[in-house]
Parts: C-alpha cells; structure tokens; sequence
C-alpha cells in the first residue's frame, strides 16, 4: 500500500505501483462540471491538487481553514459554478458551524475527506476527530459516503457528486487510510 | 452639517455604498449588517445571512470567481470580519478584481450586548488586510470616503476593502426573509435566469 504523501516506499524491496484512484476521481469531478476547488491540503489529496493545478479551467483556491471553503462553495452556487471541498478528516471540525449553510439553503456541497485517526493510524491525536467525523458530517445533515478500496474510491466520488448537484444537498465522501496507507512516523523518524 | 470627528452613522453609511446600485451583487453578513442592507431595500441581489458567523467574505469570493462580469460588494461587521480573518489572506492570494468588502465597524458585538470587539482596543482591519496583499485598504470615517468605496465597488480594480468607523448604535431590525432557500432561490433566480430553478 503506497503512501503517497510520504516519500518513503511500502514494504518489500520494489517500489509501490503509483496508486491511479486520484486521476479517475479528477476526472469524475470535471465530468460533474466542478469549476472552483477549494482546499487545505492533505497528503491523501496531493496527487489529485496537482491535476487541478495543471488545469487552467479550474480555479484552485488554498484555504486557510476548511470552514472557508464551505463558504466558498456557498458562493459558487449562487453564482451558477459547482466546486468541491478537499479536506483531511480533522478540518472537518472546522467546518461545523459553516456546515448549517448548505443545509439550511439547500445548496449542494460536495466534500472529499482523507481520513486520518482510522485505519492503522500512529498519531494518538488524530484519533478523536478521526473517529467524530461521520458522526459530526451526519449531525450537521450532511450525508455521508465511504470508500476503504481503492478500485471504489471514484465511483463513490461520482455518486456523491451527483446526489449533492442533483438534489441540492451536501454530500461527503469519506477515503480511508486503507486505500492512502497509514503514516508510519517511526519510520520516517529513521530516516 | 456633522462635526468631522463624529462617527458614521451605520445606515447612513449603507444607503450610500448602496446607492444606484445597478446589477451589484450583495452579500451581507448576519446581524445588523443584515438589517442594515434590508433597511436599504430588500432585493434579489440580496444574499443576506442569519447565521454561519464568519461566511461573508468568502461567500464573496466564490461568488466573484463565478461571476467574473458581475460587482460583488460584501457588507459586513467587524465581529464577522474577525471570525474569518484567515480568509483576508485567501482572498488577498485570489485577486478577485470585483470584490470589495466593506467592514461596518462599530467595535462592538452588536447583537449580544454591545461587548467590545478587538478593534475597540485598536486592532487595524485595514492594515490586517493591506499586510495580506490586499492594496486598496483603508479606514473610512467620513461619508465622502464612504463614497470613494461606493465607487470603487461599482467601477474599481478589487480586491477592495474597507474598515468603515459607524456609531455603536442600536437600531430597529429590518428583516428580510428568513428561509435560506427562499434567499438562495431568489437570488440564482436574479442572476442565473429561471433555469435556476431546475434541479
């Protein structure tokens, strides 16, 4: 299992296949007309933020906090562009309150969550809101999907997109460490 | 005639940004901003907001990046602007050329008892947005520098932003509606056509 935030390779002596899940879900968000990405970068999102850096259609937008980006993409609606949100599992609390304007206007917001504190995580403190983070989505109405294999990751991207841009409501994706690989700090800290 | 020194008065203030408003698309941030720019004349163009603390200016820009033709004016008050001042810094990487935020800043938490914001001991919006990039900044304390701004929206090369000084006074609320997608509605509906409408 490759982790592609961190330089250092998986197990074994071969070097991991780069994983291709962040180009089918790049093109999954261009087939649902994203326009405006808005993001506080994660390692699980690197490969999918340079895609939309060599896109001149898009607008790639760096946060500096996540509850930014729902705002945003509030905005975006209402100016006819559709957006989505990429996020690691802690920004999510950032966002609660920010959280109550698509839900109350019932305006889509597509979300796309790296997950941290799940899955062979090492970090104790990512553990709390790792493990709050479908509880808080849900609680703030917003309606949640996951996928924890790679071959699933862009399909679940697609459906979600089309439920929030067809029904006007928020939808988030969840990724789990087990499709981006778990950090190993011990490890880099060999290094 | 007012004394030069005496502090604007918040409707005053927002009459004039407001004034032959055209096709301006405003966003007004919750609390007495809202009642302010409701008080000026409820319209279409109107996103006002009754919640999400902290939504204004960033609400802004995405909706000045998605309607690059279009004026985009934000009003609101300094309690808002501090809860997303990180988003000074986005919006000032952004450039957005038609937007222009304007900060009612009376000091005060208006809506919760009139407790004292940061500016009140001195914290300089203007000079908070000027440091992140954002070159058109300034603090505004007469109504012909309000009227600088008022243009500036309408005709002027943004990012803007303004600190507006106004009289920590309490007026009566003007209210527009309260449903979210009511305003959302009617607001895509203005801007976008009655394709809007449709999922």
């Amino acid at each position: 299992m490759a982790d592609i935030g961190a330089k250092t390779g998986g197990q074994g002596s071969s070097p991991p296949a780069l994983p291709t899940w962040p180009d089918e879900v790049y093109r999954a968000l261009k087939d649902a007309g994203v326009r405006q990405v808005a993001m506080v970068p994660d390692a699980g999102h690197s490969r999918l933020i340079r895609s939309f850096e060599a896109d001149p259609e898009t607008r790639l937008v760096t946060l500096t906090t996540e509850e930014e980006g729902v705002a945003m993409l509030a905005g975006a609606w209402l100016g006819g562009e559709r957006g989505v949100l990429l996020l690691q599992s802690s920004g999510v609390g950032n966002c609660i309150n920010m959280l109550s304007l698509p839900a109350i206007c019932h305006m889509p917001l597509l979300m796309i969550v790296t997950m941290r504190g799940d899955w062979g995580e090492f970090n104790p403190w990512q553990i709390p809101m790792g493990q709050g983070t479908r509880a808080v989505l849900e609680a703030m109405g917003v309606i949640v999907t996951r996928a924890d294999e790679p071959d699933l990751v862009a399909s679940t991207v697609q459906g979600a997109a089309n439920l929030a841009f067809n029904t006007w409501r928020p939808a988030a994706v969840l990724i789990g460490q087990r499709v981006l690989g778990a950090k190993n700090f011990k490890e880099l800290a060999r290094k | 005639m007012t004394h030069p020194n005496a502090l604007l008065h918040r409707r005053d203030v927002v009459n004039e940004l407001l004034r032959a408003r055209g096709d301006l698309l405003v966003i007004a941030g919750l609390g007495a901003p809202n009642w302010d720019v409701s008080a000026a004349g409820d319209h279409p163009n109107n996103f006002p907001l009754w919640g999400a603390m902290g939504a204004a200016s960033m609400i802004g820009l995405g909706l000045a990046m998605a309607q690059p033709k279009r004026r985009v004016l934000v009003i609101t008050g300094d309690g808002e602007m501090l809860m997303s001042i990180g988003a000074l810094a986005t919006i000032a990487v952004e450039k957005p050329a038609n937007l222009t935020i304007a900060v009612l800043d009376n000091e005060r938490f208006g809506e919760t008892g009139m407790q004292k914001t940061h500016t009140a001991a001195g914290v300089d919006l203007a000079a908070m947005a000027a440091a992140a990039g954002i070159r058109t900044s300034r603090v505004v304390r007469t109504q012909a520098e309000v009227t600088g701004i008022r243009d500036l929206a309408h005709q002027g090369s943004g990012p803007v932003f303004a600190q507006i000084k106004i009289h920590p006074e309490a007026l009566v609320f003007v209210m527009p509606p309260a449903d979210g997608v009511i305003l959302t509605t009617r607001f895509r509906r203005s801007v976008l056509g009655e394709s809007a409408l449709y999922n």
